[in-house]
């Protein structure tokens, strides 16, 4: 920090052996069920032959990502096996023996090995300015954010799953596009979706992107597409890796007349329109208003008790949707809601390009939107984008608020993650810790106000909401009765952080040309 | 970024690494019927909370004595009783006579932690802020640097939140003590210092520096005018503060013997399992426990220990500032540590806390010291499970200590305060190259730390031998201590006259 800096780069090993040992030291915590999913993908890979890998039934957490993640877990697996083989048996249910849980937790840290290195290849794609202090420089920052984000320590270190290796890949695609690299971009994202299906929410970014910088090559003066550039042999090549990558993948299931079994283990629609707990987005606005609707309507007499159907969000647990004043929300309606909020982006993208930083934009407001609007969303897929959007905030001012609202929020939200007291002073220490971290930093960086007063105050509520939520709630006799409050409110509180980053996002998208970097980053 | 946001997320992360450090295991966990210093504390909680005052030291029919008795100063004794009455309200189960004894459960154990991290939040970690920004000079992000060193150092971490005890109250005391003598402020600083001694009596180790410093000063003033004055004012407010502690104990006499004799167990013996000090070390040579009589070693320690501690006493007596202070401390502690009577291993924390104020001045040498400091109690870490913290907070002070404070660019003669030392060394030795000689002892001493340390853990000693490690790793650690007692030694007594200008140089 202090030290002189006589070795360029000596400091990013500093930040990324720091975390690393954070991580080391966070073995023995709280881990959630998601420990046991990734033992179980561990025996049944290790022991049973291919074709009954998206048969097995035995645990309840059945093996539903795609098949590079089994192959990568098939891998891990034979390491397993030094350290405790018992783990690998698909009827040791629920069996944490301390092998066990030291091997799942260094197999997840050293595996950010990958996530370290694309955190530093994105660090030399942004624009980088040599500063005097080491602290005010943007790719110190912008490694600080992505290396210790506090999201992806509690879900991956905490929590338990292995987003560093795919994040890893997935910002090292987006540096790769940074650097021109096209080809290998798409080739790793294609990797990469084979590895967890859920980033196909971003791949309409990654296609119209990819067709229209890549495969168009020129545009004309007015950065209108120039039909006559298509370049076949670039699109039948792009065509070709992705293609060859799912055969790869697909290929054995389809030999074996598998792919309905996998497709319908992948994509489980039986799930309800929201997680046990809600997503900051709007259905969690939407059951909120719902709720109170109703309330108001049995208090007016307009509603008849018996008639409401049993709201089965009382215990805090939506699985089916049921809305009894507002209409109920089908899969196929919120994927259009999802099409239709990133279809604006999407459109931007392919009349106004703007190289690899429009579409790290659109990449980003593909995956808020389809956080926003999607079905079934996790909390954790708020991390899809809010560590692609940590390389547009050290650039941009104006993404620096917003990225510090989002992050804030989102961040916020994954609170309820980790109920455990034991786990409640790291949490807090951990979350406050990069939350000063990226608000003072940034806010040095452009020398500049990042929010408004009534944005402030809005991020501020956060602590008497979070006092009362973890200390105060808990200690009242309401916990018995109604312990889905807490986690209501929250969800709630942050969804409104998290819309209005996006409405940000999109007025900031429509208004604002984005010449300033680029200029930057030629006269460099 | 500016200096506030700094020190937050650095004392941020020291916190966070104190409290990852809690959820590994305690010592004696799970192990009846006697448990470990966790059940101690706990059972002193059932002592103070259940039992009258003048029945807390006194062997009685409801307070056994053989059964984790009581044996700190009164302090440590209400600092009990207050944990007792938040655990009354939480559980009343946690605290209840004899039922209670060996009671071990998740909730409880949290309950223990946290109140550690309180006492560490309120007193040491405060303490150590305020040595950083108002002692220190140079530009405040070396300060949040040093500051963030200290923090950091594992030994203090393992033993409070691995293996269990409360040393950051009592050092934390101790070190406002010396923040409040480099403010000026002595008066505050000897009640601090009062009540450090009066929560932990391995404080004694201190005792001396405080007061040739505050002897020397008076002294500085004139004995005759307002040093007398400021001498009054300063044994008032020691007794006071001593006689405020013992308030409870003073109606009888018996009742303060009794709690001397608990305090200072004398019958214990010379030294317990293996320490890293000259006793223990001979011991390997030489069976002195046998040979000679107990009384015998009693004064041979006292007298040894009271010769190893007197240049430097002297020296500061003679010249009290802040710096020889902070010397003294080191070097009348060590001494305790390396030569006095029933030393635990545990006690090298004393002398490290004083090491860590100098971790600006000295580097090299201070990360040496504590780095060994912490390997010297490796084996009670691997008795209490506490392997992988053990390593990762290590590897996480080598690291971070050695690159933020750029302790290996900082080895010239003079960084290392070894002028004087070569000048008078000149005419008899040949002209060493003195940096490269320490550097490449630290580089072969840390070989030797890890090589020892993986030895331990992986390695079975041989029948025959079934201490080997322990032992290796106590010789191994007396050496470095003596050696850098010597060290510590030289740069406090070659303190040239004129460090004032040396300082504005630096």
């Amino acid at each position: 920090m202090a030290a002189p800096v006589t070795n360029e780069w000596k400091w990013f090993s500093a930040l990324a052996l720091g975390v690393s040992l954070l991580k080391c030291l966070l073995i023995n915590a709280y881990h959630s069920t998601d420990f046991e999913v990734h033992r179980n993908w561990l025996a049944l890979t290790h022991s049973l032959p291919l074709s009954k890998w998206y048969f097995e039934d035995t645990s309840e957490w059945t093996l539903d990502y795609p098949p590079f993640f089994a192959w990568f877990e098939f891998g891990l697996s034979h390491l397993a096996a030094c350290f405790d083989s018992e783990m690998l048996a698909v009827q040791n249910l629920n069996y944490a023996s301390p092998a066990t849980v030291l091997f799942q937790r260094l197999s997840v840290i050293v595996t950010d090995v990958v996530f370290i290195y694309a955190v530093k290849e994105c660090c030399r794609g942004v624009w980088d300015e040599k500063r005097k202090d080491l602290l005010e420089q943007p790719s110190f920052i912008l490694a600080t954010l992505l290396l210790w984000n506090f999201g992806l320590l509690i879900v991956d270190h905490i929590h338990f799953q292995y987003n560093g290796l795919l994040f890893g890949i997935l910002l090292l695609s987006i540096a790769r596009h940074f650097q021109g690299r096209h080809l290998e971009g798409a080739f790793l994202f294609s990797i990469l979706l084979n590895l967890k299906h859920i980033y196909l929410y971003i791949t309409p970014a990654y296609g119209i992107f990819l067709l229209r910088c890549f495969c168009f090559t020129c545009s004309n003066a007015d950065r209108s597409v120039q039909w006559r550039s298509f370049s076949v042999l670039r699109f039948t090549v792009l065509g070709l890796i992705v293609l060859s990558t799912f055969a790869l993948s697909f290929g054995p299931f389809i030999a074996l007349g598998q792919l309905p079994q996998v497709f319908s283990r992948l994509f489980p629609f039986k799930r309800g329109l929201c997680h046990a707990y809600w997503a900051p987005n709007i259905w969690a606005l939407y059951n909120v208003a719902d709720k109170a609707l109703t309330v108001l309507g049995v208090k007016l007499k307009l509603l008849d008790i018996t008639k409401i159907p049993k709201a089965s969000m009382t215990g805090g647990l939506v699985q089916e949707s049921q809305h009894s004043v507002l209409p109920s929300v089908t899969p196929l309606a919120t994927l259009i809601c999802t099409l239709l909020s990133i279809l604006p982006a999407l459109v931007h993208m392919w009349f106004r390009p703007n190289g690899a930083r429009g579409f790290l934009r659109c990449l980003v407001m593909c995956a808020l939107g389809s956080f926003i609007f999607g079905w079934h969303v996790h909390e954790k897929a708020i991390l899809m984008a809010i560590l692609p959007y940590s390389l547009l905030a050290v650039e941009q001012k104006e993404d620096a608020g917003i990225f510090f609202i989002l992050t804030t929020t989102g961040h916020y939200s994954l609170f309820p993650l980790l109920f455990t007291a034991q786990e409640l002073p790291v949490k807090i220490l951990l979350m406050l810790s990069f939350t000063v971290f990226s608000f003072t930093s940034l806010k040095q960086l452009f020398r500049c106000r990042l929010l408004s007063t009534s944005e402030a105050v809005y991020l501020l509520g956060l602590v008497p909401l979070g006092l009362v939520c973890e200390c105060v709630y808990p200690l009242t006799t309401w916990q018995k009765s109604f312990p889905f409050i807490p986690l209501l409110v929250t969800s709630v509180y942050c969804a409104l952080g998290v819309i209005y980053a996006f409405i940000r996002l999109y007025i900031l998208l429509f208004t604002f040309t984005d010449c300033g970097t680029e200029a930057k980053m030629k006269s460099q | 970024m500016e200096t506030w946001s700094l020190i937050s997320v650095c004392v941020f992360l020291g916190l966070t690494t104190r409290w990852a450090v809690s959820f590994n295991s305690y010592s004696g966990a799970g192990k009846p019927p006697m448990f470990g210093d966790y059940e101690a504390q706990r059972h002193w909680q059932e002592v103070t909370v259940n039992l009258p005052v003048h029945e807390w030291y006194f062997n009685t029919t409801d307070n056994d004595l053989n059964y984790w008795g009581l044996d700190y100063p009164p302090l440590t004794a209400y600092h009990s009783l207050l944990c007792a009455h938040v655990a009354k309200l939480i559980d009343p189960t946690w605290v209840e006579l004899y039922a209670s004894r060996g009671h071990e459960s998740p909730s409880h154990k949290l309950f223990m932690r946290a109140t550690v991290f309180i006492a560490d939040l309120v007193i040491y970690i405060p303490a150590v802020l305020l040595y950083c920004f108002y002692l220190r000079d140079g530009s405040a992000k070396r300060r949040v640097a040093v500051a963030l060193c200290i923090l950091l150092y594992p030994g203090l971490i393992l033993i409070d939140y691995g293996h269990f005890q409360y040393n950051s109250v009592s050092l934390g005391l101790a070190l406002w003590a010396v923040v409040g003598l480099g403010l000026g402020q002595d008066l505050l600083g000897s009640v601090a210092f009062s009540l450090a001694l009066n929560y932990k009596q391995m404080e004694l180790y201190h005792s001396l520096p405080f007061f040739c410093y505050l002897l020397g000063k008076c002294v500085k003033q004139g004995l005759t005018g307002r040093g007398l004055f400021l001498l009054l004012k300063l044994s008032v407010t020691v007794l006071l503060t001593f006689a405020l502690c013992w308030l409870p104990f003073l109606s009888d006499p018996g009742q303060v013997l009794q709690v001397l004799c608990r305090v200072f167990p004398v019958g214990r013996g010379l030294f317990e399992d293996k320490v890293a000090n000259t006793w223990c070390s001979l011991n390997v040579l030489i069976k002195i426990r046998t040979i000679l009589p107990s009384q015998i070693q009693l004064l041979c320690s006292f007298v040894l220990t009271l010769l190893a501690a007197l240049p430097s006493s002297v020296k500061l007596l003679a010249k009290p500032t802040l710096w020889q202070l902070k010397l003294a401390l080191v070097n009348s502690s060590l001494a305790f540590f390396l030569f006095s009577y029933h030393v635990h291993e545990k006690s090298i924390l004393l002398p490290a806390l004083p090491v860590c104020l100098l971790i600006n001045d000295l580097p090299l040498m201070s990360i040496w010291f504590l780095l060994v400091s912490n390997f010297s109690m490796l084996p009670l870490f691997m008795k209490d499970g506490l392997l992988m913290p053990y390593v990762v907070t290590t590897l996480g002070f080598l690291f971070f200590s050695v690159y933020l404070l750029s302790a290996l660019e900082r080895t010239t003669v003079a960084e290392l305060r070894l002028e004087s030392y070569q000048r008078l060394t000149h005419a008899c030795l040949p002209t060493l190259n003195l940096c490269s000689v320490v550097k490449w002892k630290f580089f072969l001493s840390l070989v030797g730390m890890a090589a020892l340390s993986l030895a331990s853990m992986l390695l079975d000693p041989p029948a025959a031998l079934p201490d080997l490690f322990p032992v290796l790793i106590s010789v191994f650690s007396f050496l470095h201590f003596l050696g850098l007692f010597v060290y510590f030694n030289l740069v406090q007594l070659t303190e040239p006259s004129g460090r004032k200008n040396q300082k504005k140089a630096n």
